[in-house]
């Protein structure tokens, strides 16, 4: 019985768990900085190419040229400028991260959703589906593929964001089978409403929280595996400018003109850590809404164990 | 643990305090008690009393978030709050040990039972001689086998009732002064908890320590326990030989709880008490019982009120006198012959199981319109599953169900809408039964709108009406479930029930989540219904005491059988069955004490 | 979280059950690794399929990937009939699925090597970076989040737990070339910036190639493990069977190696699983950017010029890690639990 009244404050604070908790998050430290970190890398990438100096592809001196006034960054491993190329070869990569991300976000919570709910066979087909996917690691799905089709930047999209679905589905699965058995939902089938609506208004709506978390973590995750296979090359084709591939083509002049690596490989680390503490943040909110409600009936109700003396 | 006689008081509070750690907001408050060698103190209080907290401070302990932050709790001649880690260390489980509420919680998943017992030996060297001896002795003592295999099996491999027996022997393993029990039965059938009651009872006064006992329970702790401290908000309100604060019970928060706790004896009109206890930090300036006291005056809201003595009990209340000699008046509730009309919902032969497994077997039950069958068990026999078949949520039986003539399909899917409109279900736990995420207003117009498609005028007309059904104002319609105390949503609960205008109300243990006080209120409010609207009810419980308060026909459930029907005077005076004739013994009873209900004569 | 209710249904069932003899409990440990190997089997069966079948059916045959728009027709049979292709599909599965069995795996298109003499020893490589930076990152991640438990609040706590955030989210390209800027290049020349293995050697031969590397795995995979092991620990510390101990007296270096420990182990087992799952894939790029002649450098390579056998072999050679690792940290967690181990 004290085992039911203790869960009362866990299942009682889910409503302010919903998108409030972005706010909140956005109010924390934490957040806030990420937030921060996030929005300069963001603006960069997208103001970027309207204010660039030169073309991201014109050659303007010898390769390797250490920073002037003219080239603030010096030049690249042909001698194009650095600054130029940073500026626009943002924003194709944070496009591609964010549709790869919704694409796997929308997949993989349909199915671990449906799974969760509807059970049984249904549930058995989709978990199969996503052991044999998750057989491969995400990079080398996505090399598999472009291997066989060649560098398409949709096929990429498409390969990241299949590859996170079946990650997405475990973890919104495993969190839509709890409010799957919830009294409220049992009252609903009560009803004998149909199974689709049930799972869109009554289970949805309590999986926010999840949902937000790992949206973060999986768009933390595309921009590292689409950088990634940029910097393998498997991204624009080349003149095109790629923070991921300048990191690769620049390397070897590393010793001459490092800001040709230093500083996109920077922008990548940043924006990667900006989405990640954010996500970090909107998670504690989450949990932290549990404690904090906890505290306010500081009680036999709630039960807080202390490891005083430990 | 000296030759030297012990002082006649083995513990004495003095003004314990309890804050929480960080805001300055005080939890516990004025807590002064003494007990005696071989004596038990019961602390009895509703959840958020403070009831656990105190129970804690007396090894010395305050759960994170918490701080002792004044008084005294001395155990044989030295203060324990003036210890340091290290001593306290030593005294804790040598000389002071705790019995938890949930050993399934409480003992390490991952240690053999035999090593988590030599721990609590090896911990205290020179407690006692002889770990393996000790061990089998005190293993014995709470009727357990001592052998290897037994040593050997983690805490899973034992039942509810073994777990709670192991956590007693360790506590006594070494010979402490105090002994400090936190509500030990809570999980545990009647039966199981007599046994381990009993247990408790002998052991203490073989050993002649001193014990607290903290329970929810009135009855529980009426039979174990020579002194009483009833608490409410952080405070002790009443306090005195357990008689005495019983048979004239004289705070108001006292004789409430006693009013409301259900009796097997008769069928009286439970009388719980309205409003919640206020939260740590939002209690009010004078007595905190004030705004829910039906004595309260003018005085009672402005100043705290000071310990007296009345009666032999220490009492804090401002009316203390005046009360004394007021009536403690309990109704009787009319009786309500069983009827002779063809049922409503008639179930012949109904056997269901969970995968392979047979759960129900052979089940016949009627129901006849506008009466309530109660139909009682403990955890294991089937009466949830029975439950679950009869509203359709469980669809793995056969045999047949017949409601209002017609055949009953297995499983909600498979019904008719206008049957599943007809036989509502509202379920046990209010605080998962509510989705979260949705306003009362939107909770309750949903089945309107599922069933009768109703436009939102009226939809607003019907939902307002029966909010004030369940005596809930239309300030409710906006609020989520959050914002509700667990008897206020069990009002809404039933109210989503009721919205649809069923026949047949099935009832799954809808008060055992909540406190005594809120049980009985959400007990008379179901019995009211019941009779204004012309429900058929099914009132499914643990609890026999509850029965006589709702129901005309019982039908008591053993492993999936019924093992016996009829009417309640029938069958809780004349129990023909040993299963429903050991069960009545087992329940313990406020009664007795003897006199215990003064406004009888 | 879950519920009375939801726990009172499965506990009405079991109660009413007696315990049952030993006798007549099949051993879960040993039921659990048939299930999971015949799972394994079946998904690695699925996925030789998916792998045959995409290399098979996408656009163009393999042979007309290999050689482009520009292929002679002659050129394209010839590539056909040393690729199989103008054999049955289900011939060509069968052939290449006995291949895989017998060690027959073909050759290379690039190279014209055997496949198994081109990949072995990339294999025996990677597996030595794989295993050393698996090791060392979980020796480190569980120390580092069992004392940041246990002193839980603590500038330790609060530092390991802000740079565990900023690196967890790292992409490993970067960790890399910051390790060479540090001490390879700009900062320090302490060490290479790529791999040189000589052909006939591995790189323990010469474990200054090591260095880095594993460095740059290590780092990538610590905050995972400390992050897990740190939230484990904690919720055995807060448990109630801690609180239990406590109120027994039991000593607290104790409590921490008997109680919280135990406790806490089972859930991080599966984080390090993942660990090592995601070092299969991590090891792609690292060796690219080292330029350390594993699979991940190989399969790239094979990427690049459609070596159709070699990426074959890879991803199934990589798929079979995926379950082996699985089985084995469901094994492992299962020995540390025995409320799963031993049937009540």
């Amino acid at each position: 019985m004290s085992r039911s009244v203790r869960s009362q404050t866990r299942t009682g604070s889910n409503r302010r768990q919903g998108f409030a908790a972005l706010g909140a998050a956005a109010r924390s430290a934490r957040g806030r900085v990420g937030l921060i970190i996030t929005t300069v890398v963001v603006l960069i990438a997208v103001v970027g190419p309207f204010v660039a100096p030169y073309s991201a592809t014109a050659f303007v001196s010898a390769p390797f040229a250490t920073p002037t006034a003219h080239y603030w960054l010096g030049t690249d491993t042909i001698g194009r400028d650095v600054l130029s190329r940073i500026l626009d070869g943002g924003w194709v990569l944070l496009l591609m991260a964010l549709s790869s991300t919704v694409f796997g976000i929308v997949i993989g919570g349909a199915a671990g959703i449906s799974a969760a709910y509807l059970r049984g066979r249904i549930d058995g087909l989709i978990m199969r589906t996503v052991d044999v996917i998750l057989a491969f690691p995400s990079l080398v799905f996505a090399l598999l593929l472009v291997s066989l089709v060649g560098p398409k930047l949709w096929l990429i999209v498409i390969a990241v964001g299949f590859s996170h679905a079946p990650q997405v589905a475990r973890v919104l699965r495993s969190s839509a089978l709890d409010i799957s058995e919830r009294d409220y939902v049992k009252s609903i089938e009560l009803q004998g409403v149909r199974a689709a609506k049930v799972m869109w208004s009554e289970i949805v709506p309590n999986l926010t929280s999840p949902l937000m978390v790992e949206a973060g973590l999986r768009l933390t995750y595309s921009i590292v595996i689409i950088s990634g296979l940029a910097f393998l090359g498997f991204g624009q084709a080349p003149p095109a400018p790629n923070w991921g591939y300048m990191i690769n083509e620049n390397r070897i002049g590393l010793q001459i003109n490092p800001w040709g690596v230093i500083v996109p490989a920077l922008l990548v680390a940043l924006l990667t850590i900006g989405v990640n503490t954010f996500t970090d943040a909107v998670a504690r909110v989450a949990i932290g809404v549990e404690r904090r409600n906890a505290t306010v009936a500081l009680t036999e109700q709630v039960s807080l164990p202390s490891r005083e003396s430990v | 643990m000296s030759a030297v006689p012990p002082p006649p008081s083995r513990l004495v509070v003095k003004n314990l305090e309890i804050r929480l750690a960080n805001d300055d907001v005080e939890v516990v408050r004025d807590v002064s008690f003494t007990v005696n060698a071989g004596e038990v103190l019961g602390v009895v209080g509703e959840s958020g009393s403070g009831k656990t907290t105190v129970a804690l401070a007396l090894l010395g302990y305050a759960r994170r978030g918490l701080r002792v932050s004044a008084g005294e709790i001395v155990l044989d001649g030295s203060n324990l709050l003036a210890m340091s880690p290290h001593e306290l260390r030593e005294v804790r489980g040598a000389k002071v040990s705790y019995v938890p509420q949930d050993p399934a919680a409480a003992l390490n998943p991952t240690l053999k039972i035999g090593t988590q017992l030599s721990e609590a030996l090896t911990s205290h060297p020179g407690s006692v001689d002889g770990v393996r001896n000790r061990i089998v002795e005190v293993l014995r003592e709470v009727h357990m086998d001592a052998d290897p295999d037994m040593l050997r099996r983690y805490p899973h491999q034992l039942s509810g009732g073994q777990q709670q027996r192991f956590a007693i022997a360790m506590a006594f393993a070494c010979r402490p002064s105090l002994i400090v029990l936190d509500e030990p039965t809570t999980g545990l059938d009647v039966s199981s908890q007599r046994h381990v009651l009993e247990t408790i009872q002998s052991l203490c006064r073989s050993y002649g320590v001193a014990a607290v006992y903290v329970s929810h329970d009135l009855a529980v702790v009426g039979g174990l326990v020579s002194q009483v401290a009833v608490m409410y908000a952080g405070r002790v309100v009443e306090l005195g030989p357990i008689r005495q604060v019983f048979d004239c019970p004289i705070h108001p928060y006292t004789r409430g709880l006693l009013a409301a706790a259900p009796s097997p004896e008769r069928a009286e009109v439970l009388t719980g008490i309205d409003g919640q206890p206020p939260r740590p930090g939002q209690r009010p300036p004078g007595c905190s019982f004030a705004p829910r006291c039906s004595f309260a005056e003018e005085l009672c809201r402005r100043e705290a009120p000071l310990p007296t003595t009345v009666n032999g009990c220490v009492v804090r209340c401002h009316r203390a006198s005046d009360i004394q000699f007021a009536a403690h008046d309990r109704v009787v509730v009319d009786v309500v012959p069983s009827s002779e009309s063809e049922p409503l919902l008639a179930l012949r032969s109904v056997s269901a199981s969970y995968g392979p497994k047979p759960i129900l077997h052979a089940i016949d039950l009627e129901l006849q319109p506008d009466r309530c069958v109660a139909v009682v068990g403990e955890s294991g026999s089937g009466k949830t599953t029975l439950a679950r078949c009869i509203v359709g949520l469980h669809s793995n039986w056969n045999g047949s169900m017949r409601f209002d003539g017609d055949l009953l399909a297995a499983g909600a899917k498979k019904r008719p809408r206008e049957v599943l409109r007809r036989i509502q279900y509202i379920f046990q736990n209010p605080y998962t039964s509510l989705n979260p995420r949705k306003t009362i207003g939107q909770i309750l117009a949903q089945p309107l709108e599922h069933f009768w498609k109703l436009d939102a005028r009226t939809r607003d007309d019907r939902v307002t009406q029966v909010l004030s059904d369940v005596s809930l104002g239309v300030d409710f319609l906006d609020r989520y479930p959050d914002q509700l105390s667990g008897g206020e949503r069990q009002r809404v609960a039933i109210a989503r029930a009721l919205v649809v205008k069923p026949d047949v109300l099935v009832c799954d243990e809808v008060t055992s989540a909540l406190d005594v006080s809120v049980q009985a209120v959400i007990i008379e409010l179901l019995r009211k219904l019941q009779r204004e609207q012309h429900l058929a009810m099914i009132f499914i419980t643990h609890n026999l005491a509850l029965v006589r308060s709702i129901a005309q026909t019982t039908v008591v459930l053993n492993e999936g059988r019924v093992v016996e029907a009829g009417t309640v005077d029938q069958i809780l005076e004349h129990p023909t069955d040993p299963y429903t004739r050991r069960l009545i013994e087992d329940v313990p009873k406020l009664a007795i004490l003897g006199m215990s209900r003064r406004a009888d004569a | 979280m879950s519920t009375a209710t939801s726990q009172k249904l499965p506990s009405e069932a079991e109660d009413a059950a007696p315990v049952s003899p030993p006798w007549r409990v099949r051993h879960p440990l040993l039921s659990l690794m048939a299930r999971r190997s015949l799972a394994g089997v079946a998904t690695l069966f699925i996925v030789s399929i998916i792998i045959f079948l995409a290399t098979e059916v996408l656009p163009g045959n393999a042979a007309y990937a290999v050689l482009g728009h520009t292929a002679s027709p002659a050129h394209l049979r010839l590539l056909e009939r040393q690729l199989g292709l103008e054999k049955g599909i289900f011939a060509q599965y069968g052939s290449w699925l006995g291949g895989l069995f017998s060690g027959h795996l073909g050759t290379s298109l690039a190279s014209g090597q055997g496949v198994w003499s081109l990949v072995k020893p990339q294999l025996i490589n990677s597996a030595q970076l794989v295993v050393i930076a698996g090791v060392i990152g979980t020796i480190f991640g569980v120390a580092a989040g069992a004392v940041a438990a246990l002193y839980k609040d603590s500038w330790f706590d609060h530092v390991t737990s802000v740079v565990a955030l900023t690196v967890t989210a790292l992409p490993e390209f970067v960790v890399a070339i910051g390790l060479i800027v540090l001490f390879a290049t700009l900062a320090f020349h302490l060490l290479p910036a790529v791999s040189i293995v000589p052909a006939g050697t591995y790189a323990w031969n010469n474990p200054k190639v090591l260095v880095l590397p594993v460095s740059t795995l290590v780092i990538v995979i610590i905050p995972y493990t400390l992050r897990m092991m740190r939230a484990s620990m904690i919720e055995a510390l807060e448990s109630d069977y801690v609180e239990m101990a406590q109120l027994k007296g039991v000593k607290p270096w104790r409590i921490v190696l008997f109680h919280a420990l135990p406790n806490s182990i089972a859930p991080t087992i599966q984080v390090i699983g993942l660990n090592f799952l995601y070092l299969a894939g991590g090891i792609v790029i690292v060796e690219n950017v080292f330029n350390y002649p594993g699979i991940g450098q190989g399969l790239i390579n094979a990427v690049s010029n459609r070596d159709i056998p070699v990426i074959q072999f890879i991803v199934i050679v990589l798929a079979a890690f995926y379950v082996f690792v699985n089985i084995l940290t469901d094994v492992i967690a299962l020995l540390a639990t025995p409320r799963r181990r031993i049937a009540r």
